[in-house]
């Protein structure tokens, strides 16, 4: 199994998150009232980082490890794009975490936030129940 | 060493590491970097009833729980093994503003008069943990996608879908953080 590899990238990432303090609920109302610069200096520059490193992927035709051609699919753009940002958009301001925190936050040892875990597994479970009735 | 671990990194440093974990991803498995659909694949795996959304090989899918137990042990390190030992530097007018809704305690990464066992069973410790983390799992599947997927892979990719969840992700955490958590707070 090469899984091992995704553990390590997950583990640098983890750290990476609490160390940048975006997993902070502080962080996130400060980033929302617009008080300082760090937050948007960190994911501006992820994605900076991101897009640069993807473009020299495409220019050079890098192959994956497994020797794949690599490609983003990017994303379908509905009415859930909206509405479901909007409403993960609620979470993220009240728990003050994206799923990648509130992760990181758990094995911080910080326990009430395995109520968030559950809550978001659960509301994950809700939207697959609902999904065909809801508008896309 | 111990003293670059054990202090929080600045933006500029941060920042690029996580950006880096996008092409590291995609070189080390194809793999598209994003976190949300994990919550997808937990579901697929506990759920013994026959749901369309959750009916797939979430064994294929595998690598993600494992990059989310790696996260889980990365926090662990960061957050408890290599904890940072100063209070996260708050803008002075964010402080203020912390104060004004009732929160003294900024010692930790979350405020702990909110997230802990026992606000749980509290009308604002409910609103906060679990509403909250409902609209999270909710909301990050009708998106498609999370601040990883969307705000840092998507827009790695020049995605339009991603760019337009980027703005409503936090067109909502603006509306919330300035009109509904004051009233929240004061329940």
């Amino acid at each position: 199994m090469n899984l091992i590899r995704y553990f390590i990238l997950g583990t640098f990432f983890g750290f990476a998150l609490i160390k940048a303090e975006v997993i902070s609920w502080f962080r996130i109302q400060e980033m929302f009232h617009f008080q300082s610069f760090h937050m948007y200096g960190i994911i501006g520059s992820a994605v900076v980082v991101g897009m640069i490193s993807y473009a020299i992927i495409r220019k050079l035709k890098l192959k994956s490890l497994a020797g794949e051609e690599i490609i983003i699919k990017p994303k379908p753009y509905n009415k859930g794009t909206i509405i479901g940002g909007l409403i993960f958009g609620f979470g993220w301001a009240m728990t003050g975490a994206c799923p990648g925190p509130m992760y990181a936050l758990v094995g911080s040892g910080i326990i009430a936030m395995l109520g968030v875990v559950i809550s978001a597994v659960f509301g994950t479970f809700i939207y697959g129940v609902l999904q065909d009735k809801l508008p896309h | 060493m111990r003293e670059f671990l054990s202090q929080p990194w600045p933006w500029y440093v941060s920042g690029p590491l996580i950006g880096i974990m996008v092409p590291l991803l995609l070189i080390a498995g194809n793999k598209p970097f994003g976190i949300s659909s994990s919550m997808r694949h937990i579901c697929a795996m506990c759920i013994p009833v026959k749901i369309k959304f959750f009916d797939y090989d979430w064994k294929k899918e595998s690598w993600s729980l494992i990059y989310v137990a790696g996260i889980l042990l990365g926090g662990f390190l960061a957050g408890y093994i290599f904890k940072t030992p100063v209070n996260v530097q708050l803008a002075a007018s964010a402080t203020d503003d912390l104060y004004l809704l009732g929160l003294t305690d900024h010692s930790g990464l979350v405020p702990a008069e909110v997230f802990n066992l026992n606000a749980l069973f509290t009308l604002k410790g409910f609103i906060m943990i679990v509403v909250g983390g409902f609209c999270v799992g909710f909301g990050t599947r009708y998106a498609n996608g999370c601040t990883s997927g969307h705000s840092i892979t998507g827009l790695s990719a020049l995605s339009f879908s991603s760019l337009i969840a980027t703005i409503c992700f936090f067109a909502g955490g603006l509306f919330v953080s300035w009109f509904i958590i004051p009233l929240i707070l004061a329940l």
